[in-house]
């Protein structure tokens, strides 16, 4: 994948402070990080060390209390609530590390769910079903997944279900939570193939986040969390 | 797509979201149950007696004269002499008017004795006349017409003979004169149904040996010798009185109000009744009352249903969040299953109390004479249902904004 300069940034982070008023003394602090446009990303990290709080901030649930964040040259956090819902769901594929799915919705449901918020993400297709049917079978899933109770998929297939929920539309961005922790390490290895294979496809960016070095040799970067944030105030 | 999500949602809680729509329908049920029972009741009661435009008796309160005269609860305080009622009867005004004479009772049943144009004018129910339904209707002095629970409880057949006993409860029995059962009324819901009719006559016969409500010691006058004597009627109780024309009750009644030769009252049985029943109505409106509050605390049991479940559907909320679901969707998904649980909840009722007044009605019309209208909903049950439907969503807004502040604060960290 070509590394672009820096203005092709998807993620542009400047000085960013941020700390639960509740929560004792857990704070972060990010004084830069960029992720180009078309990388993926792995960011390293113990459980507790931040990472789901750096992605809620990227994602646009938690608002820094300073600094900017940046997505696609846009400074996300001056927007509104509302807005930053409707930017969240047109430009980010989330991908969680387990329980993905409405469980007891039918699996296309589950799949075209982003396209109900995201009008930007349905242009981007033509025909719904189709292009679910096809990421499905693209993600090694079975044709009669689709019309299936999400709940009763293997969490395999659910993980994968997630991939195609993620990617359906096209959006620029995939962010995912440990997405492989729920898996053995063979299924670790196929899910990550085939996620890897279908975000190359769609020229989306990846950055994902993972306690795992062992997955490092598949990323154009990788990167200790503990490398970017900034003990202090 | 939120409205099929929401179905397979609530599809997916089958169990404890039919247990939750049973518990409403059920309350709901008892609502419109005791709403249907109380006007019915109204009805039934308000039409114990009809077309009668005055009823007669002596001076006392209209509400006691209508006690005795039309329920047989209580006792008169004083009789009207019969050349009162003659001269009252012999008004230009009068078209009809039947008296009646009280103060007996067979075995806790009223005896009543009065002639036969009661069965002809006593109107009930909105017109409905009193029926025979075995017999005849009395012709000999000693000939007793029973009303339908009278003969029903005791299990009397025509031909059966009876002894009155003097007073309402007493030991003391008129042995000496016994009735044969001449005729057993059709049931009709009202008072009369618990009632022992005898002619006037008959009531003055058994008093022949009795003296200011005693017994004269020695005095036993035989049963021929009474039947020779004249027996016509020296008092009444009280009489129902038809006029001619509408637009004279009131000078009539007054006219009877300032009787100068005895202290008299007439009263308008439909205002009297009225009365009576903003009395005796504070049952209803406490059962109403009740069911109300029944209502609501199945309401705030769903709502802390939906409240229970929201912790386990706390990652529910964050996909929905993640999908670029606003807070706002997530408010209304909720709002959208109560007012789903409490729509059904409205249709099952309306089926439970269809199914419950049918079973009930029969039984409720022979028991307690009130017959129950079953009907599609009324104007007035739809508005109830309206308004439980917005209530239900109003509760469902305190789980709601709950939601609203998890999916806020909860972000991508989430607790399972």
């Amino acid at each position: 994948m070509e590394k672009s300069n820096l203005n092709a940034n998807t993620i542009r982070i400047n000085s960013v402070k941020f700390h639960w008023s509740n929560k004792n003394d857990f704070k972060i602090n990010v004084p830069e990080f960029n992720v180009a446009r078309g990388e993926k990303v792995l960011l390293l990290g113990e459980s507790g060390s931040g990472k789901t709080t750096l992605l809620s901030l990227i994602c646009g649930f938690l608002n820094p209390i300073s600094g900017d964040i940046f997505l696609n040259n846009e400074t996300i956090n001056n927007l509104s609530a509302r807005e930053k819902d409707q930017y969240r769901c047109d430009n980010i594929g989330i991908i969680f590390q387990q329980f993905n799915l409405l469980p007891y919705a039918k699996v296309i449901d589950n799949i075209l769910l982003p396209l109900y918020f995201s009008k930007t993400r349905v242009q981007n297709i033509k025909d719904q079903k189709g292009t679910a049917a096809n990421l499905c079978k693209s993600l090694r899933l079975p044709d009669e997944v689709l019309n299936m109770q999400a709940s009763k998929l293997s969490v395999g297939q659910q993980q994968r279900v997630a991939v195609a929920r993620a990617l359906i539309g096209n959006p620029p961005l995939i962010i995912a939570d440990e997405p492989t922790s729920a898996l053995d390490k063979s299924a670790q290895s196929i899910f990550l193939d085939l996620m890897f294979s279908q975000i190359s496809e769609s020229h989306s960016t990846l950055l994902m986040v993972s306690h795992d070095e062992s997955l490092s040799q598949r990323f154009d970067r990788v990167i200790n969390l503990d490398d970017i944030l900034k003990e202090g105030d | 797509m939120l409205l099929k999500l929401t179905f397979a949602s609530l599809y997916a809680r089958l169990l404890t979201v039919s247990m939750t729509v049973f518990a409403i329908s059920l309350s709901l049920m008892l609502y419109l149950s005791v709403e249907k029972l109380r006007t019915s009741a109204y009805t039934s009661f308000t039409d114990t007696i009809s077309q009668t435009d005055l009823i007669l008796g002596s001076r006392t309160s209209s509400i006691q004269l209508l006690l005795y005269s039309v329920f047989r609860v209580g006792n008169a305080t004083n009789n009207i002499t019969w050349e009162s009622y003659e001269e009252i009867m012999n008004k230009d005004e009068v078209e009809w008017s039947v008296p009646i004479s009280l103060g007996d009772s067979h075995k806790g049943f009223r005896v009543m004795g009065t002639n036969l144009d009661f069965f002809k004018r006593y109107k009930y129910r909105g017109g409905q006349s009193i029926k025979i339904s075995e017999g005849n209707y009395f012709d000999d002095l000693y000939d007793v017409v029973l009303g339908a629970a009278v003969a029903e409880k005791l299990k009397y057949n025509i031909g059966k003979s009876i002894i009155v006993s003097h007073g309402i409860k007493s030991f003391t029995d008129h042995d000496d004169q016994p009735f044969k059962v001449s005729g057993i009324l059709e049931k009709t819901g009202t008072p009369v149904d618990n009632t022992v009719i005898v002619s006037l006559e008959a009531i003055e016969a058994i008093h022949v040996d009795w003296s200011s409500g005693a017994k004269i010691p020695g005095q036993e006058t035989p049963i021929e010798e009474i039947r020779k004597m004249d027996l016509s009627a020296k008092n009444i109780t009280a009489a129902f009185i038809g006029v001619k024309s509408k637009l004279t009750i009131f000078k009539l009644q007054r006219w009877i109000n300032e009787y100068p030769e005895e202290a008299l009252t007439s009263i308008l049985p439909g205002v009297a009744l009225h009365e009576l029943w903003r009395i005796i109505g504070i049952v209803e409106n406490l059962l109403l009352g009740i069911s109300i509050v029944v209502i609501f605390t199945t309401l705030i049991g769903m709502s802390a249903i939906i409240f229970s479940s929201l912790n386990e559907r706390r990652r529910e909320m964050a996909i929905w969040r993640a999908m670029g679901a606003s807070p706002n969707v997530i408010i209304g998904i909720l709002m959208l299953e109560a007012f789903i649980i409490s729509f059904l909840s409205t249709l099952v009722s309306s089926i439970f109390l269809y199914i419950l007044l049918n079973i009930l009605q029969p039984w409720i019309d022979n028991t307690y004479g009130i017959l129950i209208n079953i009907e599609l909903l009324s104007f007035k049950d739809l508005l109830i249902f309206i308004l439980f439907i917005i209530s239900a969503m109003l509760v469902s807004l305190i789980p709601a904004i709950r939601a609203y502040w998890f999916s806020i604060n909860d972000g991508m960290t989430i607790k399972i």
